[in-house]
């Protein structure tokens, strides 16, 4: 029932697709019927993950397409169920979300038919892969995914800046999908077959298995938007409207971590510490690289994709401490570990969304995406300005929102770390913790600036200052994501009750007594070793806070004056008087200058207009990607030289090659 | 979890109303005494209080809804998250609530607002203390988190009163970790309740300001419940170091007396802190900001080494 279910939904995805291919001039279908068709897809997906959460089976059918001796397998199990449920929360508000907010660009010179085209084609293409139970149909799908996802970044093309991010996109996604299908290619020559189940029993020595898991890191890591091959995704996610930022960057990430756990956790089974340490080494430095990227930026979008990858380390840093944990012999605690990566994994697509679609929102309405433009956005907006906030409270990690939650259990898992005997393991897994406790209070500072500078203040242009509200179809898709977000914040234990269920499938074990006291108390290891109740938290900090109004509103004469700012008695404060969000960020700048390539110009201060340029590049241009290409463009100099243009020495070249395999067979 | 446990919950979370003013009071009294000064009594911000609540409050014209809620909502975070602190008695159902992760957090999610709300009227000095604040705290969470670890991974566990109760079923024992975790925790309190050297709560030169830059459009009540948040935070770290590292003294049961003799004990320890900061107070001078994070980093790297050498020195033995 919820593997048809999900078959369905990708039936609808591909139909939208097809209605979109075919609505020619009647642009009106693409918004009226295709991406609404999205939206319901998604929430298919969605009821299938929980139908096969609640039930705790897996379902398996091979389907009649493929290569006549190569079916296509697909499965549903729990693993799939959980990211089926986290495509399809988010699927379903972005489908709601779209239909508003492509009415603006069908008067737009960019085509809305090849929107919906690739829209379909990139949304069939993330649910064929969570269900894909064979290497043939995983990696089919996964290049239907990555390409339909070229051309939506691609779709405003008309900017050269736009092109050069979707080419790069598109490079680092080939160079990732070739490192996929060699890990695949060893488990499938060890286990004598393409489908999952074969791999499984594939028997591996340890050498080997190190080669699957380097080439799946570097695989899916690239499309995860790990340092150091991140560099595509602040550049490649903002330039695609923002909807399908959101998709791209709550959904997309998020299936390379399923693509990550199913073969490295579930196909491989056998970890070792050597990989922990790598995954915990990227994942933090993905982590804070990733935060202090965003802290700088004044793009709004680009800056919410540099928390992408800072999000996606936090994660990588929860599967890292799974993997040493599984590797030394607590796999009670890797459950634990596996459980809080998979739960940020959920929030981060919830707020990651959420911020998106408020991205998207003023981006709709103010057509502005510079925060040095922005200000004042919440008497605006009071609606998309609210929602925005809860997504802030929730991205920063703060009580009883949901990234607390997440961050909460990773360092409950960290703080295991006594019972690994190594000393050297022991002192490294307190380090990452750090590494994620400075990350934690830089996001918070991000989101300050963000909030403080888009949403309050006064605004600091004239086209800021006439915004108006969304239409109540994007009000009403930020809200389900908001509402999702203070849920999973509040009631912790249903969603680690579901976690459960995948921890239970891959690592054949549940999560320490979790949710051992009720439903009120998360308890990982056990009550008395830590003990958190957001629920209790939430009533505790509303009543108090309405005691505390209601109070002073009998006791106290409360007149409230408006007035004129008082600002030190200086000048009565203009716009341009405001904190700027690049001088918000200067002392951290400052403070982690080392991780900065900057640039910074000041011209003549008695000019009557001086101005400040402020160039800010990454390191890793200079230290990975120049010398590489400077290295790949080397080794073409070299190779060219076989190409001499003369027949006889081409066919020597043959006879040599043949020779040489000959020698190998006989 | 008894009844009787979470009416002495309550005393202890209204209590904190009552001793938060007193310390401040306190630390001004001493130095005053220590700069020759006569200086106020010790009563006196109490009486600030009563007169902030009676004046009247003004607002912004460019003010939004978020300036006048955040008062509220820094004032009950950072009260929940002082609550959760055993004061008196060890028996305290509200630290099962909150783990010190949890008070963290709570801390920081006051600090959001705190911050947001120095945005909101979009003033020069507004943004310039939130982002200063910031700045602070990002080096000082940290240098808090790992300081917590270390007494975390002592004691197996993040609840604080494991933790007191660990340490003292152990009985007075130096460890090294504990020590460099303690100055760790004395720097970061310095930094993150805004005291010389790192910002100067008296302070009335505009440049120099972090926590009151932010407070200035505040006025009547609001600035009430914002400066009293500001003092819960003072005592809150003022008994974690006094109650978490020396939990002598706590009462481990719920009769009158043991509660009587906890709170004697507390306001005895809280003294000797609060002249101790006086001492602090008067002998140094107020950094430059980018000296602050030379300071933040020293609080950091003493609780990494005392985590390490716990790990390392205090697990395998």
């Amino acid at each position: 029932m919820s593997l048809s279910l999900v078959l369905i939904a990708i039936a609808l995805a591909l139909l939208s697709s097809a209605l979109s291919l075919g609505a020619g001039r009647e642009v009106r279908i693409v918004r009226l019927v295709a991406t609404p068709l999205i939206g319901l897809s998604g929430l298919l997906a969605c009821t299938a993950g929980l139908g096969i959460l609640a039930t705790g089976n897996s379902l398996e059918t091979v389907l009649p397409l493929g290569l006549p001796w190569l079916p296509w397998h697909v499965r549903l199990d729990a693993l799939s169920g959980f990211f089926l449920i986290l495509l399809g929360l988010v699927t379903a508000a972005v489908g709601l979300y779209g239909s508003s907010y492509i009415r603006d660009l069908e008067h737009g010179r960019d085509s809305i038919a090849a929107l919906g085209v690739f829209t379909g084609l990139f949304l069939a293409g993330m649910e064929l892969v969570l269900i894909a139970a064979d290497a043939f149909v995983f990696m089919v799908a996964w290049e239907l995914m990555s390409l339909a996802s070229y051309f939506l970044v691609a779709f405003h093309h008309e900017h050269a800046a736009n092109r050069r991010a979707a080419f790069l996109y598109l490079l680092i996604a080939h160079l990732g999908g070739l490192a996929i299908l060699l890990s695949f290619g060893v488990l499938a020559a060890f286990g004598a077959g393409f489908g999952f189940e074969s791999m499984r029993a594939a028997p591996l020595s340890s050498t080997w298995a190190s080669v699957v898991f380097i080439l799946a890191f570097i695989g899916f890591g690239a499309k995860a938007g790990l340092v150091p091959l991140h560099a595509w995704l602040p550049q490649a996610h903002p330039v695609a409207p923002s909807h399908i930022s959101a998709l791209l960057s709550a959904v997309m990430l998020k299936v390379a971590v399923y693509g990550f756990i199913r073969v490295v956790l579930d196909l491989m089974g056998e970890v070792q510490w050597q990989w922990g340490v790598a995954m915990l080494v990227v994942g933090g430095a993905s982590a804070l690289v990733g935060v202090l990227f965003a802290l700088v930026q004044t793009d709004l979008k680009r800056l919410l994709a540099y928390s992408s990858v800072e999000n996606l380390g936090v994660i990588f840093i929860a599967l890292g401490l799974a993997v040493l944990f599984l590797s030394t012999g607590h796999p009670l605690h890797g459950a634990l570990a596996l459980g809080a990566g998979l739960y940020h994994a959920l929030n981060h697509a919830l707020f990651k969304g959420l911020l998106f679609l408020g991205a998207g929102a003023i981006l709709h309405s103010a057509h502005e995406r510079d925060l040095e433009q922005m200000g004042g956005l919440l008497r605006r907006m009071p609606w998309t300005g609210s929602l925005f906030l809860v997504g802030s409270l929730s991205i920063s990690a703060l009580p009883p929102f949901n990234g607390f939650v997440s961050e909460w259990l990773i360092f409950q898992s960290a703080l295991q770390s006594w019972q690994i005997d190594s000393g050297v393991l022991r002192s490294l897994i307190p380090i990452a913790a750090a590494v994620l406790a400075l990350t934690g209070a830089l996001v918070a500072a991000t989101f300050v600036k963000v909030y403080g500078v888009a949403f309050l203040g006064q605004a600091r242009s004239r086209h800021v200052r006439r915004a108006r509200e969304v239409t109540p179809a994007m009000q009403i898709s930020q809200g389900i994501l908001a509402a999702l977000c203070i849920l999973l914040g509040v009631l912790p234990t249903a969603m680690i009750e579901l976690i459960d269920q995948v921890s239970a499938q891959v690592l054949h074990l549940g999560l320490l007594q979790t949710s051992a006291g009720g439903w009120l108390w998360l308890t990982p290891i056990s009550p008395d070793a830590a003990s958190y109740s957001a629920p209790l938290t939430l009533v505790l900090l509303v009543s108090l806070m309405a005691g505390i109004v209601w109070w002073l509103r009998h006791r106290i004469p409360r007149r409230i004056r408006r007035c004129d700012p008082w600002d030190c008695g200086f000048a009565p404060p203009s716009p341009r008087m405001q904190y700027s969000a690049t001088g918000f960020a200067q002392p951290v700048r400052r403070v982690f200058a080392f991780f900065f390539d900057s640039e910074e110009a000041r011209l003549d201060p008695l000019e009557p207009a001086p101005r400040y340029r402020l160039r800010l590049d990454e390191p890793s241009w200079r230290l990975f990607y120049r010398p590489l290409a400077q290295a790949t463009y080397t080794a073409a100099r070299w190779i060219v030289r076989l190409q001499s243009g003369n027949l006889r020495i081409y066919l020597g070249w043959t006879l040599g090659t043949l020779l040489i395999l000959l020698w190998i067979v006989s | 979890m008894s009844l009787l446990s979470w009416y002495v919950a309550c005393i202890q979370a209204l209590l904190i109303l009552g001793l938060a003013p007193l310390l401040i009071g306190w630390v001004r009294r001493v130095r005053a005494f220590l700069q020759n000064r006569r200086g106020a009594p010790v009563f006196q911000p109490y009486l600030d209080l009563y007169k902030l609540m009676l004046k009247e409050t003004r607002v912004g014209h460019t003010a939004s809804p978020l300036f006048r809620a955040a008062p509220y909502a820094i004032f009950v975070s950072t009260w929940l998250a002082a609550a959760t602190v055993p004061l008196i008695a060890l028996d305290l159902p509200t630290a099962w609530i909150a783990d010190i992760i949890a008070l963290v957090g709570l801390l920081a999610l006051g600090r959001f607002f705190l911050a947001l709300a120095g945005m909101d009227v979009g003033t020069a000095f507004g943004g310039m203390g939130a982002s200063r604040e910031m700045l602070v705290s990002a080096l000082a969470e940290p240098a808090m988190l790992m300081a917590i670890f270390t007494l975390a991974m002592t004691a197996h566990s993040t609840n604080l009163v494991s933790v007191m109760e660990s340490h003292l079923a152990d009985g007075f024992i130096l460890r090294p970790s504990y020590l460099f975790a303690f100055f760790a925790l004395i720097l970061v309190a310095l930094a993150e309740c805004g005291r010389i050297p790192i910002d100067n709560p008296t302070t009335h030169l505009e440049l120099t300001m972090i926590h009151e830059a932010m407070l200035l459009e505040y006025t009547g009540h609001h600035l009430a419940l914002m400066e009293l948040a500001a003092w819960i935070k003072l005592l809150l770290y003022g008994v974690l170091l006094a109650n978490v590292f020396l939990p002598w003294g706590v009462g481990q049961g719920l009769d009158p007396l043991t509660l009587g003799r906890g709170l004697g004990i507390l306001i005895l320890k809280l003294a000797i802190l609060g002249v101790a900061l006086a001492v602090g107070e008067t002998v140094l001078a107020k950094m430059r900001l980018f000296r602050v994070p030379l300071f933040l980093n020293l609080a950091f790297l003493l609780a990494l080494l005392g985590l390490l050498s716990h790990v390392i020195l205090e697990v395998g033995s």
